[in-house]
């Protein structure tokens, strides 16, 4: 690699396997000055292809420098200096190191120019962000931590097959547009990989049941980089694939939906991605240089008020144990600030004028209306009014106004988070106020320069402001006089999960009935049939194999499996294993057609 | 300071509610006499108070629509989407 580029997300994996080596005073500055280093690669990066490697018959990008890896680069490794800001005071450095793993794995994805880098990185990513779930060391952390691998895994080896069969089709590993107009097998085999990070319905109940379960710091990144890393990947793949306009639209509805119903406060954030992400994929869907522009727009903006929504909500979490509305509630007396800084995030999400999401929701909206597409534009709108109800006045009505259900022991605990996670969520605060209010900043990292130009002379016209005040204030007005309505109940809501969790059992008891009868009837057939010589020799050097050689080699490979076996007890059901194994399984099947 | 400012809003919670309306008023005012409507994609947007009537019929919408998916009984049955907070660990 030329001086030119050094790859933050190689500074980020680097910075992350050094960490447990920095100890003592040391250790804090370490956790601020790598991510910031990552920051500065992205800053002076030039326009350019950077690190080919030939692997095999293979050429790997790992760096293509372009206006729209950038945007998603800038604001990446900024995201990553206020979340380890943020999680500066957890002490276990396992959890900052699967955090910079993490965004190293998001970065990768978004500088690679070709599918096995990007393939690679898009594994890294999930096998690293699953470990900010299982520090959580609840006992449902396991099992939670355990199907977010499993979805991903499957997701991952669907993007496989489907890059694998374009390989094939047309010899080309390139990471860039596909023909959106022609689309063939391998193109919504790639779409279905990309859209389950994104996700979009029927493919996303993963994001709710993990990002509700990471650790507070963990959320922080988690609800930054899968979603909009997959974001990226289809505006760089898939731009003006039409079908993804439909399933932005859905998924902008179906998150408002579940929103309402949502008891507990991360899971509320959570589902709000499902319909954020939603009018980024809308935006890929449409396609043109304003709704691309309007997607990068919408992501850098997301990635910032979302985090500090995250932050808000996980300070509570952090300070009193609890983040469920039915256990929460007139907290303003003990927590004002976190309050201050979760309305901000609220004010932003919900696209209020001057702050970030008004300049960059609108303009995919706008997109819409300048294609024609006054459907999706208007459902777009109605879930906006969505928005502002569930993230601006239901996340802090329910927990720092309204009824107080606070127990005792809660309400004594309640009080402003320690002083670096105020700094990050003042940093977040600052920046969701600043992009609103001095629309060049962001409009001028966007890839089309001419369009954004464009759209700053419309953003902030009186009949733009007009509009979004109004929805808001009578979404305001709508949400006081039912307030009643909106009385946080103790329940979960059943999503798609279900099919997997339920679905899973249904399974095992087919692993556990049948299929082990036949197990056990083929090995009594199998031992009557006289194969004890055969096996006493195949025993023998088994054990030569195992002892004598492996034990030189395979030393680690025993001390991972040891730890497996460990976290395997603590399972409940090896279902997660059968289904791994199978999925794996036709993978290679898929691989071997192909190639064979 | 903080805490002092939101508790004399609170004091004087009334006040506040009438000053809202207020706000409410007038933007819809507003809108009628001095927003240029140029920028106006389709002919209803034109109507006065267009989208103040358009935010609040979302609202109450989505609160109405949701909560009936939430707590209605699919498939003839008990099954509900808002189910018992321990449903899978039955």
């Amino acid at each position: 690699m030329t001086t030119d580029f050094i790859h933050p997300g190689f500074v980020l994996i680097f910075g992350a396997l050094l960490l447990p080596f920095i100890m003592g005073p040391l250790r804090k500055p370490y956790l601020m000055i790598v991510p910031i280093l990552a920051f500065a690669c992205v800053l002076r990066m030039q326009d350019g292809i950077y690190g080919v490697v030939h692997f095999m018959d293979w050429q790997l990008t790992f760096g293509r420098v372009d206006n729209l890896s950038q945007v998603f680069g800038y604001i990446m490794t900024l995201m990553c200096i206020i979340g380890s800001m943020y999680g500066l005071h957890v002490k276990d450095p396992k959890e900052h190191m699967a955090a910079w793993m993490y965004v190293g794995g998001s970065l990768g994805v978004i500088y690679c120019a070709d599918y096995i880098t990007l393939f690679i990185f898009w594994e890294l990513m999930a096998f690293s962000s699953v470990f900010l779930v299982w520090f959580r060391k609840r006992k449902q952390s396991l099992p939670t931590g355990f199907r977010y691998l499993l979805v991903h895994t499957a997701g991952g080896l669907i993007l496989l097959a489907g890059f694998v069969l374009r390989y094939k089709a047309t010899g080309a590993l390139d990471f860039n547009l596909l023909d959106v107009d022609h689309p063939t097998l391998y193109t919504y085999l790639i779409m279905v990989g990309f859209i389950l990070n994104a996700a979009v319905p029927p493919f996303h109940a993963w994001l709710p049941d993990a990002y509700g379960e990471a650790t507070v710091s963990g959320a922080v990144f988690m609800c930054a980089f899968t979603t909009k890393t997959a974001v990226y990947a289809l505006a760089r793949g898939l731009a003006g694939l039409d079908i993804l306009i439909l399933l932005g639209v859905i998924m902008a509805l179906y998150g408002v939906v579940y929103a309402v119903l949502e008891n507990d406060a991360r899971r509320l954030l959570a589902y709000h991605i499902i319909s954020q992400v939603g009018y980024m994929v809308a935006g890929v869907g449409i396609g043109t240089q304003m709704a691309i522009n309007g997607a990068c727009a919408h992501a850098f903006a997301h990635i910032l008020y979302k985090g500090l929504l995250f932050m808000g909500c996980g300070s509570v979490l952090y300070m009193t144990g609890k983040s469920k509305f039915s256990e929460l509630g007139g907290l303003y007396k003990k927590m004002p600030w976190a309050f201050v800084f979760t309305l901000i995030g609220g004010l932003s999400i919900s696209a209020f004028p001057l702050f970030s999401g008004f300049v960059s929701k609108s303009m995919i909206v706008y997109a819409g209306f300048e294609e024609h597409l006054y459907w999706a534009a208007f459902l777009l709108t109605l879930a906006s009014a969505g928005t502002f109800l569930h993230t601006g006045l239901k996340v802090p009505y329910f927990i720092w106004f309204g009824k107080n259900n606070c127990s005792k022991e809660t309400w004594e605990k309640a009080a402003d988070p320690p002083w670096n996670m105020n700094v990050a969520m003042a940093v977040a605060s600052f920046l969701c106020i600043f992009i609103g209010s001095y629309t060049p900043y962001l409009y001028k990292m966007l890839p089309y320069q001419h369009e954004a130009a464009d759209y700053a002379l419309h953003v902030y016209s009186s009949y733009h402001v007009s509009e979004s005040l109004q929805i808001l204030l009578f979404t305001a007005l709508g949400f006081f006089l039912l307030i009643k309505k909106l009385t946080p109940e103790p329940t979960i809501s059943i999503d798609m999960d279900w099919f997997y969790r339920m679905g899973g059992r249904g399974f095992f008891w087919l692993a556990r009935k049948p299929i082990q009868a036949f197990d056990t009837w083929f090995g009594e057939v199998y031992r009557t049939v006289g194969l004890y010589p055969l096996m006493t020799t195949a025993k023998f050097w088994s054990w030569f194999d195992w002892h004598g050689i492996d034990g030189v080699v395979d030393g680690l490979a025993r001390t991972v499996r040891s730890m497996g076996t460990r976290l395997r007890t603590v399972q409940s059901g090896r279902l997660q294993y059968n289904i791994y194994y199978a999925v794996t399984i036709v993978a290679v099947l898929i691989v071997a057609y192909v190639f064979g | 300071m903080l805490v002092k400012l939101i508790d004399y809003l609170r004091d004087r919670l009334k006040t506040v509610i009438r000053l809202c309306y207020v706000v409410l008023g007038l933007l819809v005012v507003y809108d009628v006499t001095f927003v240029d409507k140029h920028a106006a994609h389709t002919v209803m947007e034109h109507l006065p108070g267009f989208w103040s009537v358009f935010g609040f019929i979302a609202c109450v919408l989505i609160i109405i629509l949701s909560k009936w998916y939430g707590h209605v009984k699919w498939f003839g049955g008990n099954f509900r989407i808002m189910s018992p907070e321990d449903y899978y660990d039955n």
